[in-house]
């Protein structure tokens, strides 16, 4: 398969673009939910419009009324909201949740996507359980209880915790904290009684919960997959969901470069625009190559796992480090660039620093992955 | 010699023993741990309180000052030994100002006998808050090109323009300001001029900042009448009319200094170390954090070096762009790491467990270490032709 998109794609492409450039914008969207304290972080209205667009079920099977498109499909998609900024349950819902929602029985599906495909309601994840990523240490207990099960525990960063009507949380059935084996995976609605959701405003002005379950009852028929079976789907959804937050990343950096790349060519100092400097243009080339670089590879590594190819794995987490490498620079050099125009609230350069640093750290950052690479690559 | 000064290291330590408050020993965790004097300053606690008079009161908020003039009159050895005596115990800054780091300074290099009595005696005193009014919208890193213009009326100037990027300008009592005097000359037609910001014709508007703060203004004189005298000996300008670049440039590697040590270079203690979660950090996060250390534990060397060098008039005169630069870049990285060991609990803005975003708003703050008094571009610039001599504009 060529690593350039096809005309489909390019299609596809073509009117992400023009969608979230119009009605994704920073100052309509990002900028107005923030000014507003918004306890959602994104608006409700945006994402009935993702419906009709045909973004939140692009993942989801035909047969249950999605557009069974990929990961490339879905990176391309996720590409222009982080140019744009746009906040919104995509990657939480329509990403990771729907990865694992493949996995689950008829009765589930039926019960939760036609709601993700309409755009009406939004999903989360519940992994990690410490401010690190650390998906192989799930804490959380669910014990056996009737025909049900009853869950005990804490996560943390949880994205919209407190808004998603279903949340995928990953729980130990058997065994202790660290083992691979005795996780199961559940799809737990919004108002179960002993959920607990404390939410947190972030940087980039989304919000996360650190959620607590207080015995909280669960039926039998809320398990994805197998009882004690969850890992690997977990290992699916994780590296979906990272190869989707690597294109986010990617867009973010595409995003700040532009402006930067603009800026250079607008301000004037010294009789001169700022961009005839070549201490600034061999700069602006480089990050233009980094970036260029760690798109090539999300595209790869959405490709990969479209095929299910048994690298997938890995390149996940090169393209997951490669684009934090990139995207951090990308906006460090935004921001350093702009002088002291940069460091305004005023300026949107600012608001890429902050979106690019909660990207980072969600399902690991740079240096986890890298520790990963190693692993995966056996040394 | 040598036993003079252990003798005066056992005084300071007895005294800093007796009068820095346990609290006044805790690490500063946001801008009001510190107090910046001035007209309208409030204590934060009564120790504050305590600790800045008790330094006033016995020169040290300004140790190396003459007496005269509201220091303590220390010898350079004398002062160094103060301030590691003050970083043994952890104690925080008496009072920090733009007097202390910037205009004081220039005042004690270019000043005459009357402004040195009054202006600094208030800086020393914490009695008047300054500001810097230096860039314009139109003027950043090419500085010499601002326009504020101050007309010449005979015993008084009217300045008008607008400043920008006035760091506490909504806060401050008094500006050093640059107006341009002479629009023939570039160079030699800029005065450095000292007034007042209750004067008619000043107003600032603050502009907030990406930490979600609001420190710093942008500054408009409209008809500003500014007098050229405030008393005998006390003109309104430092150095000579048109000749305030010089002044400048001598108040900007003061800057540089300053800034290059709040960065990664006065901290003795490790980054690993300070992290709370070492146990947990991911090896490569670790490694990384070890590099950094590598770098920040060097460079707080040669920033004991420069000041060693400094005292003794060696070294060449344009370091302290290397050090504004070197340390104000590991202080970036140094930010990017406690984000990374904090994981998403550093990500949080409000919240009471993270301080009100504590972590991240710092993070943030510190990308502008590389831009205020001077980028990291100019200060390379400086480097390269300046020390390295290399050739072109
Ligand atoms: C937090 C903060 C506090 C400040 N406080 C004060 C204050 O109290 N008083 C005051 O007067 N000013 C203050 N400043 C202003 C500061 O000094 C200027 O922002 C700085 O000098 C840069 O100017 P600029 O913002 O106009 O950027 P510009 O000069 O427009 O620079 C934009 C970019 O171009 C680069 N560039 C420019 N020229 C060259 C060149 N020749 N070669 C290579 N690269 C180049 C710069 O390095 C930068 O990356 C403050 C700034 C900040 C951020």
């Amino acid at each position: 398969m060529p690593l350039y998109h096809d005309d489909d794609q390019a299609m596809l492409a073509d009117s992400a673009s023009q969608f979230m450039r119009e009605e994704g914008a920073i100052n309509k969207q990002l900028r107005h939910w923030r000014d507003r304290d918004c306890k959602d972080g994104f608006g409700h209205g945006l994402w009935e419009q993702f419906g009709e667009m045909g973004f939140t079920g692009m993942l989801v099977d035909e047969d249950d009324g999605g557009l069974g498109m990929g990961h490339v499909e879905a990176a391309i998609v996720l590409e222009e909201i982080g140019r744009n900024l746009t906040p919104s349950p995509f990657l939480a819902s329509s990403v990771l949740a729907a990865t694992a929602l493949k996995h689950g029985s008829e009765d589930l599906r039926s019960r939760w996507l036609p709601g993700l495909i309409e755009g009406k309601s939004v999903f989360t994840v519940a992994i990690d359980e410490g401010p690190k990523h650390n998906p192989q240490r799930i804490g959380c207990k669910a014990e056996k209880s009737g025909n049900g099960f009853k869950l005990n525990g804490k996560k943390a960063f949880v994205l919209h915790g407190a808004s998603a009507d279903m949340m995928v949380v990953a729980a130990r059935t058997s065994g202790s904290d660290d083992d691979t084996d005795g996780v199961t995976l559940f799809a737990v609605p919004k108002d179960t009684s002993g959920i607990e959701h404390d939410a947190r405003r972030l940087v980039d002005s989304s919000m996360a919960t650190h959620t607590s379950f207080d015995d909280v009852e669960l039926d039998g028929d809320a398990v994805i997959g197998e009882v004690d079976g969850g890992r690997e789907i977990l290992n699916a959804m994780l590296d979906a969901g990272r190869v989707g937050a690597a294109a986010e990343g990617v867009g973010v950096a595409r995003g700040a470069m532009d402006m930067t790349v603009d800026y250079l060519k607008q301000r004037k100092q010294f009789g001169k625009t700022i961009g005839e400097f070549q201490a600034l243009q061999h700069r602006a080339a480089h990050l233009y190559a980094e970036v260029e670089i760690a798109r090539a590879v999300t595209i790869k590594a959405a490709q990969l796992l479209d095929g299910g190819s048994e690298k997938a794995e890995l390149m996940a987490s090169v393209a997951k480090a490669k684009v934090a490498k990139a995207a951090g620079l990308a906006v460090r050099e935004g921001v350093q660039m702009h002088g002291g125009i940069g460091m305004t609230d005023e300026y949107d350069i600012g608001l890429y620093m902050k979106r690019d640093r909660a990207l980072q750290e969600f399902l690991g950052d740079q240096y986890y992955h890298a520790e990963r690479v190693a692993q995966l690559s056996g040394y | 010699m040598a036993d003079d000064l252990e003798q005066f290291r056992s005084e300071v330590r007895s005294w800093l023993e007796a009068n820095c408050p346990e609290e006044m020993r805790q690490p500063v965790r946001d801008e009001r741990d510190v107090y910046w004097g001035g007209r309208n300053a409030s204590f934060k606690s009564d120790a504050q309180k305590q600790w800045f008079e008790a330094c006033r009161d016995k020169g040290y908020t300004v140790p190396e000052w003459p007496k005269e003039y509201g220091g303590a009159g220390l010898s350079p050895a004398e002062g160094k030994i103060f301030r590691q005596e003050m970083a043994a115990i952890n104690a925080r800054p008496p009072l920090s100002s733009f007097g202390i780091w910037m205009l004081g300074p220039a005042l004690l290099h270019f000043g005459t006998e009357g402004q040195k009595q009054r202006f600094l005696n208030e800086i020393a005193r914490g009695e008047i808050r300054w500001c810097q009014g230096y860039s314009e919208p139109g003027s950043g890193s090419d500085l010499v090109s601002m326009q504020t213009y101050g007309e010449d009326k005979g015993d008084h100037w009217i300045v008008n323009g607008q400043k920008i990027w006035t760091s506490y300008a909504d806060e401050a009592d008094w500006i050093f300001c640059l107006v341009r005097t002479d629009k023939e000359n570039k160079y030699q037609g800029i005065t450095f001029m000292l007034f007042d910001m209750e004067n008619q014709g000043v107003s600032t508007k603050p502009i907030l900042l990406i930490s979600g703060n609001s420190p710093f203004c942008e500054t408009f004189m409209d008809d500003v009448k500014v007098p050229k005298s405030y008393g005998e000996d006390i003109p309104a300008y430092v150095g000579e009319v048109n000749r305030g670049w010089d002044v400048a440039k001598y108040l900007l590697g003061h800057e540089r200094e300053m800034i290059s040590a709040t960065g990664g270079g006065d901290r003795a203690s490790s980054l690993g170390s300070v992290t709370s979660r070492q146990g947990e950090l991911d090896p490569v996060l670790r490694a990384e954090m070890a590099m950094f250390d590598v770098d920040a534990l060097s460079f707080t060397a040669m920033s004991e070096k420069f000041m060693d060098e400094l005292k003794a008039n060696k070294g060449h005169p344009a370091q302290p762009n290397m050090l504004k630069y070197a340390g104000t870049e590991l202080n970036k990285r140094r930010h990017e790491l406690l984000m990374a060991a904090g994981g998403s609990a550093a990500l949080e803005w409000d919240s009471e467990e993270s301080g009100g975003g504590k972590t991240a708003r710092s993070w943030l703050r510190t990308k502008a270490n590389s831009i205020e008094g001077g980028t990291s571009e100019v200060m390379l610039n400086v480097i390269s032709k300046r020390i390295l001599e290399l050739p072109g504009g």
